[in-house]
């Protein structure tokens, strides 16, 4: 049974989070993710949630304290944002590496400095490489959904790893938003109990976490990259036992009116839905513009993009980050990378929008499509430009 | 100040800054006040301070004041301070920040920096919760107090901060409320001049978080209860001065002492090994 609700995507992911009935939640506050674990510790206060709620002092102990409760076999969740992100990173290899199937929901603001609580994607982008699975939301909906689904897979004992879902801060961690959240009964029918792969158990001891010697250190390596790339199948597989049971669909990589497209826009995350209102009506004026958002960060599912892309001439992506004295977005650099070596592949244009919370209005969408069609004509690539950009 | 109509306190302060962020009622303002009074009294050259700060309401002090200002991240204005400290031993480093802040995400700074004596001033603003995300429970939060994330009264054990400052090697611990703007301002004069790591805790009102979620009335409520239920007791055991959701405040001049600062230890120690050979690093400290 599903119940039709408007919620915040924080409280929205809460409720699920409950209803996964996870053992034990560390967090620390910071925003725009307070929401999310200020619901959590009341529902566990309230008996709605038979957990253990560990308000800790900081997010470098949060993500500790999930490795810790993780790795004897309890049900974990915790969620941050940006500073605290970056301050969990350390931790964040360890929790990969031991395969700890941790779900942590990312409210993605951008790092200081300057000190800024909003939106972008730099706190995620810099976690690129951590080893976890990361997927994006769109709404409070995705962001629910993709909660309960990330219990499943990273339970999956073909995968046992830990799993981000990215939820744009503020955008969506603020908003209210009609959906549909599903009952106990139905999320616990899709989520069975976790029987773990590997946990200390005193019965049959294991050691988690020791040194690991040159000899063995270029091997651990190779599995763990093993590992996350072949978790694309259950990811795949997972995803659509989700569609069965909750009908509602997700993609690796989906598309907004891309068939017919004469140049496409790579989003990701909750822009994506403003870039779909600017394709409809650039549809309305005849131009066949479309769209192709990541779902699916890592790992980063090659062939979808191949597909989704097609023989589209020209790609413009838009990153919402910037890798400094590099290539300038991350994700398009991805793209270029991933395209390198095909025969049939797009011109690639690079933007950078929505830093920091900036605003991206219909009109930056509609400039993007302006210069993808401009690349088409004149055949030249400009090069990566900032939207918006106070000169 | 020639022109009358000015505030003592409008030159210490960035007054395109201005209004500040604070809520109406908010204790935070009473401390600046403080501090720009302090500052004056204690005779040092304002181009010589500088001011640190952390994340949180309090940590917007460093935006506010006309001083040379570092507004680090969460938890980490005590080691910017003393990298700072030992690299310009001449300059006066203040820290002003939240216990939300100091002594949770940045606690661990806290007691190495108590520890090792390093000559900074912490001026610690304790308002019992993370105001500026909403009011969730933090370390000092009194037991039974309400907060986002305890919603029926916190559980955890939260620290007396003169005791764990006095305990980790602090040279000068003080307590005051926002009440006694007299006292706190002599403090905050006595720490600025006093050599190695002087840590002054001030309880101040969060009307807006802290006093309404816990029923305790406006930042007047709070002057009136901090006028009430504090008593002075200078050298007081810090062991005995930990604090209580509505129960009485201790206050005063807890610990003052003198022991080698972290420049001066390293001098010692060096000096002892190396005899004339060691040239003594810059302490800025005059004794
Ligand atoms: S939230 Fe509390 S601490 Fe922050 S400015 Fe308002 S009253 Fe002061």
């Amino acid at each position: 049974m599903e119940q039709r609700l408007g919620l915040e995507a924080s409280i929205a992911i809460a409720e699920v989070v409950c209803r996964c009935d996870v053992d034990i939640v560390a967090a620390y506050p910071i925003t725009p993710q307070t929401h999310v674990v200020e619901h959590l510790s009341e529902l566990v206060a309230d008996g709605e949630l038979d957990a253990a709620f560990v308000p800790v002092e900081s997010e470098h102990s949060a993500m500790s304290v999930c490795c810790g409760t993780a790795a004897v076999g309890a049900r974990t969740f915790t969620s941050t944002a940006a500073q605290g992100l970056a301050l969990m990173h350390e931790i964040l290899f360890i929790a990969s590496a031991l395969r700890l199937p941790i779900v942590m929901a990312v409210a993605n603001r951008s790092l200081s400095g300057p000190i800024s609580i909003w939106n972008d994607h730099s706190d995620v982008m810099t976690e690129r490489d951590v080893g976890w699975v990361q997927i994006f939301a769109e709404n409070a909906q995705e962001a629910a959904d993709l909660t309960i689904w990330s219990f499943r897979l990273a339970e999956d004992r073909r995968v046992s790893l830990p799993v981000m879902v990215n939820f744009d801060g503020f955008i969506l961690t603020h908003t209210i938003e009609p959906m549909l959240m599903p009952d106990k009964e139905m999320v616990q029918a899709f989520l069975p109990p976790w029987e773990p792969l590997l946990k200390l158990d005193v019965d049959e001891p294991i050691s988690m976490g020791p040194v690991g010697i040159p000899d063995i250190y270029t091997e651990t390596k190779q599995v763990q990259q093993h590992l996350l790339t072949q978790a694309y199948g259950p990811i795949v597989e997972t995803l659509n036992e989700f569609a069965q049971h909750f009908k509602r669909t997700y993609k690796p990589i989906e598309t907004y009116r891309s068939d017919d497209a004469e140049v496409l826009l790579c989003t990701m995350g909750a822009l994506s839905e403003t870039a779909m209102e600017v394709v409809d009506r650039r549809r309305k004026q005849g131009q066949k513009v479309g769209l192709v958002r990541i779902r699916l960060w890592r790992p980063f599912p090659f062939e979808d993009l191949y597909r989704a892309v097609g023989n589209v001439p020209v790609l413009g992506v838009m990153d919402r980050a910037i890798s400094f004295g590099g290539p300038v977005g991350p994700v398009a650099s991805e793209i270029k990378a991933a395209f390198y070596h095909r025969e049939q592949r797009p011109k690639i244009v690079e933007f950078i929008a929505g830093l920091g919370g900036r605003d991206v209005p219909l009109s930056d969408f509609g400039r993007m499509f302006d210069s993808l069609y401009t690349t088409g004509e004149t055949g030249k690539i400009p090069a990566p430009t900032i939207i918006g950009l106070r000169e | 100040m020639k022109n009358q109509h000015i505030n003592p306190v409008e030159p210490y302060l960035r007054m395109d800054r201005m209004p500040h962020i604070w809520c109406p009622g908010c204790g935070i303002g009473i401390v600046v006040n403080c501090f720009v009074r302090a500052l004056n009294q204690s005779g040092i050259d304002p181009d010589l301070v500088s001011i640190i700060s952390g994340i949180g309401c309090t940590g917007r002090i460093a935006g506010y004041l006309k001083l040379d200002s570092f507004h680090t991240t969460h938890g980490r204005p005590i080691p910017f301070a003393t990298g700072l400290k030992v690299a310009r031993p001449e300059l006066k480093v203040l820290v002003f920040s939240g216990e939300g802040d100091l002594v949770s995400i940045g606690g661990n700074h806290l007691i190495h920096a108590a520890r090792r004596n390093s000559d900074i001033k912490v001026f610690c603003v304790n308002n019992f919760t993370y105001a500026m995300t909403g009011g969730q429970v933090g370390p000092t939060a009194p037991i039974h107090s309400i907060a986002t994330t305890t919603p029926y009264g916190s559980y955890d054990r939260p620290f007396n901060l003169p005791f764990l400052a006095d305990s980790t090697g602090a040279v000068y611990v003080a307590r005051w409320t926002t009440y006694h703007v007299r006292q706190l301002t002599r403090s905050m004069v006595e720490a600025i001049n006093k050599p190695g790591f002087c840590f002054v805790e001030i309880i101040a009102p969060c009307p807006t978080i802290y006093q309404r979620r816990n029923r305790l009335g406006d930042g007047l409520e709070a002057m009136r209860y901090y006028k009430r239920y504090s008593r002075v007791i200078n050298g007081a055991n810090t062991r005995m001065v930990g604090l209580e959701l509505k129960g009485p405040i201790i206050v005063g001049k807890f610990i003052d002492r003198d022991r080698s600062t972290l420049l001066e230890a390293m001098n010692e120690e060096f000096s002892s090994k190396l005899g004339a050979r060691y040239q003594p690093y810059p302490t800025g400290v005059v004794r």
